[in-house]
């Protein structure tokens, strides 16, 4: 990766020179905060917000308080992590609901921000929270886009309303009577893309905004956006007052800069992200998280919330007391495997471990195909060879190979990787990724 | 030249450089740091990025040294000829006929709609146009691509959706061969830079187009949005390692985003930028003028 490496790489670069040197001098500070500077430029944090950032984080770092700590790198840690989250929001912000239904939520954004797609996560969300919603066909521009709606709609088992290419607040108006007579609680309406400068097309937003008062407007923001987040997001909010902002695509290689530029030129909160093309890759936003993944800390939190909803809490309790006394076979290799399935993308997961957001993993180099294979090669060792995977020569390789179909490099692959995560492991139980309690606690 | 005239010279030179000194030291600081900190306000802003935007003012002040230039006006003039020639240093593809070009890129640049945008180029050039729906992943983009056919009054091929892109691009070449198509452009389906099978699709896709029409010029296109910011050079690279890309079209830019990471991609992967997207009316994609981008950056 090198050069294209995200935020948190970078920032554990420069906290990694920080924490191995001990106390800190003001120019070493100041070395810091430039490397911090360039990491959130690169990451398309915007060009004012990093300002105001790095001035926050120079003031409160220079200060006594760091150069008399014992720890002066973690304390910088804790710095830059608590302007992180100032500056996102302090909490996850829910979807507000109307007292009288139906709630509506209104989504807007640039062309291509992925507003349609985002229509159905959202319809999935609150499907499995128990509620009604109904989807509105409102973009009436883009050459098949209510088809798109249709399919989506179709994909979450959600009605969609449309009416062909009439006036967009009129569709809205009937879409609500409609859902008032069929008993939905939620209508989300989707809205054509546009550019913030098209004045006609912003003063149709606001048509819709007059004829239902939504109850939610949110603005739909590709997290590879640049600078021109700011733009978009400023204009947005001045002509529509949005109530919040939905990031979509975070699964990419991107830091997601934008998140803080726009939290903190609208002050409106971020609600959800988007990640993955599933209808059910949507995430609650938390600030706190998403701070300390740019952090490189891994977003544990998460990674444990996910993996409790696939994975018996019996199961990662074991696995749990595994990790931490490094005794780890490939049978639980391969039930890692197996989970790691049930939780969602291998890569994602990856990315919430402390310490992870350092190795040279980039998703791409995860192929899911692989798994595959490395579990087929796995069941074709026997009980000894899985608990001792020392014995395994080159006699019993070939045999494992020929077993489960694949190759002996494939089987010294996946060898090696074992043994890598092993290593890993045990670095995480000596406490160089202070993981766990007491001791190891995390430096902040 | 005599003895004379070249000490002459020598000397006039070295006015120069003392008058460009004191011009430094005492004129009110033309070009103190103040001004370099605006150009650098100026590139950041445009999504140079930070490590490219400090490359260029690099180079920029050597020139300036070099030149003995003394006044702003003349050292942006420099800073737009600079990033010109950065533009302009990868050359562009030369068409030949039958041209194949296929079109990846990130969910949600625009891909299909540029696709419509230049069937309709090529057939304002009397080409035979064929357009070819290999989005078979997202919903009803087969639908899309069709409005735009019609919009530009050229053939499309399709399959329904979920079929095997592979298979509708096989299609579609059986089907140029025999009715004559001189111009084929395949859409293909959004798909993140990291999903490695999806990626592994591309090159596929590309594998059969290079076995079914072996003579044709056959060029891969990513689609960038102006908006996106760094991401978008690990988006050429990735696709890059997929399939060999020979261009870039630069979609959206009639927004306020300046899609000044193209420097970058340019500096480093060394891709030129072929079309540019200004609108959403089937006429507007232009051929990429590197001045006129580079006048939108700095005014």
């Amino acid at each position: 990766m090198g050069l294209f490496s995200g935020l948190s790489e970078k920032l554990n670069h420069v906290f990694s020179k920080m924490t191995a040197r001990g106390k800190l001098t003001e120019l070493e500070i100041k070395q810091a905060m430039r490397e911090i500077r360039i990491a959130l430029l690169e990451a398309d944090v915007n060009f004012t917000v990093v300002k105001d950032f790095v001035a926050k984080v120079s003031e409160k770092a220079v200060g006594e308080q760091v150069l008399k700590s014992l720890t002066p790198g973690q304390q910088v840690i804790k710095i830059v992590n608590e302007e992180l989250i100032a500056l996102m929001g302090s909490s996850n912000s829910k979807l507000e609901v109307s007292p009288k239904p139906p709630t509506v939520i209104m989504l807007c954004g640039l062309q291509g921000a992925g507003k349609t797609t985002m229509c159905g996560k959202l319809s999935q969300h609150l499907i499995k929270q128990g509620k009604k919603p109904m989807l509105v066909a409102c973009d009436i521009y883009r050459p098949a886009a209510i088809n798109q709606l249709k399919v989506v709609g179709k994909s979450v088992n959600t009605e969609v309303f449309e009416k062909g290419t009439n006036k967009p607040a009129k569709t809205a108006v009937e879409a609500i009577k409609y859902a008032e007579s069929k008993g939905y609680d939620t209508v989300i309406i989707d809205t054509a893309g546009r550019l913030h400068i098209d004045e006609a097309l912003m003063d149709e937003l606001r048509e819709v905004k007059k004829a239902v008062s939504p109850t939610e407007i949110l603005l739909t923001v590709d997290a590879m956006t640049g600078q021109d987040a700011v733009t978009v997001a400023n204009s947005f909010n001045d002509q529509l007052d949005i109530t919040g902002v939905i990031l979509t695509k975070l699964d990419g290689d991107t830091r997601g800069g934008a998140a803080l530029s726009i939290k903190a030129v609208t002050g409106k909160p971020i609600k959800f992200c988007g990640i993955g093309e599933k209808s059910g890759d949507l995430e609650p936003f938390y600030p706190d998280r998403m701070a300390s993944r740019i952090l490189g800390m891994g977003d544990v939190l998460t990674l444990i919330e996910k993996a409790q909803s696939a994975v018996s809490e019996e199961e990662m309790k074991k696995m749990e007391k595994k990790f931490r006394e490094a005794s780890f076979t490939l049978d639980d290799f391969l039930v890692q495997f197996e989970n790691m399935k049930k939780m969602g993308s291998i890569s994602d997961l990856i990315g919430m471990i402390p310490g992870m957001g350092n190795m040279k993993i980039s998703e791409k180099d995860i192929d899911e195909s692989r798994i595959e294979r490395f579990k087929a090669i796995i069941r074709s060792m026997t009980k000894e060879e899985r608990e001792k995977p020392d014995i395994i020569k080159s006699s019993r390789r070939k045999r494992i190979a020929d077993g489960s179909g694949t190759t002996i490099q494939d089987v010294n692959q996946l060898l090696k990787q074992f043994e890598q995560t092993r290593e890993l492991m045990k670095r995480m139980k000596n406490g160089s990724f202070k993981m766990g309690k007491g001791k190891n606690r995390f430096p902040f | 030249m005599g003895l004379f005239s070249k000490i002459k010279e020598g000397l006039k030179k070295t006015k120069d450089v003392i008058a460009y000194k004191l011009n430094k030291l005492f004129t009110g600081g033309a070009l103190d740091d103040d001004f370099y900190d605006e150009l650098e306000y100026v590139l950041l802003s445009s999504d140079v990025g930070a490590a490219t935007t400090e490359r260029i003012l690099e180079e920029l002040r050597d020139v300036v040294d070099e030149k003995l230039i003394r006044t702003r006006e003349k050292v942006k003039d420099e800073l737009k000829q600079l990033l010109i020639d950065s533009l302009d240093e990868n050359p562009l593809p030369e068409y030949e006929y039958p041209l194949i070009i296929m079109v990846s890129g990130v969910n949600g640049v625009g891909k299909t709609t540029a696709m419509g945008k230049l069937a309709k180029k090529f057939k304002k050039q009397g080409k035979n146009v064929l357009l070819v729906a290999a989005d078979t992943f997202r919903a009803a983009a087969a639908d899309q691509l069709t409005v735009w056919s019609e919009r530009a009054g050229v053939r499309i091929v399709k399959q329904g959706e979920g079929a095997d892109p592979g298979s509708v691009v096989f299609d579609a070449l059986s089907s140029a061969k025999s009715k004559g198509n001189d111009v084929i452009l395949i859409d293909t389906a959004g798909r993140l830079h990291n999903k490695k099978n999806l990626m592994d699709e591309l090159g596929k896709i590309s594998r059969i187009v290079d076995r079914e029409m072996p003579d044709a010029l056959y060029l891969n296109y990513i689609v960038l949005d102006a908006t996106t910011g760094q991401n978008a050079i690990s988006q050429v690279d990735v696709f890059n390692e997929a399939v060999d890309i020979d261009g870039i079209i630069l979609t959206k830019l009639d927004g306020t985003a300046k899609g000044g990471v193209v420097f970058a991609i340019s500096n480093e992967l060394e891709v030129p930028v072929v079309y540019v997207g200004v609108g959403e009316e089937i006429d507007d994609l232009e051929d990429f003028d590197s001045k006129s981008f580079v006048d939108a950056i700095i005014e």
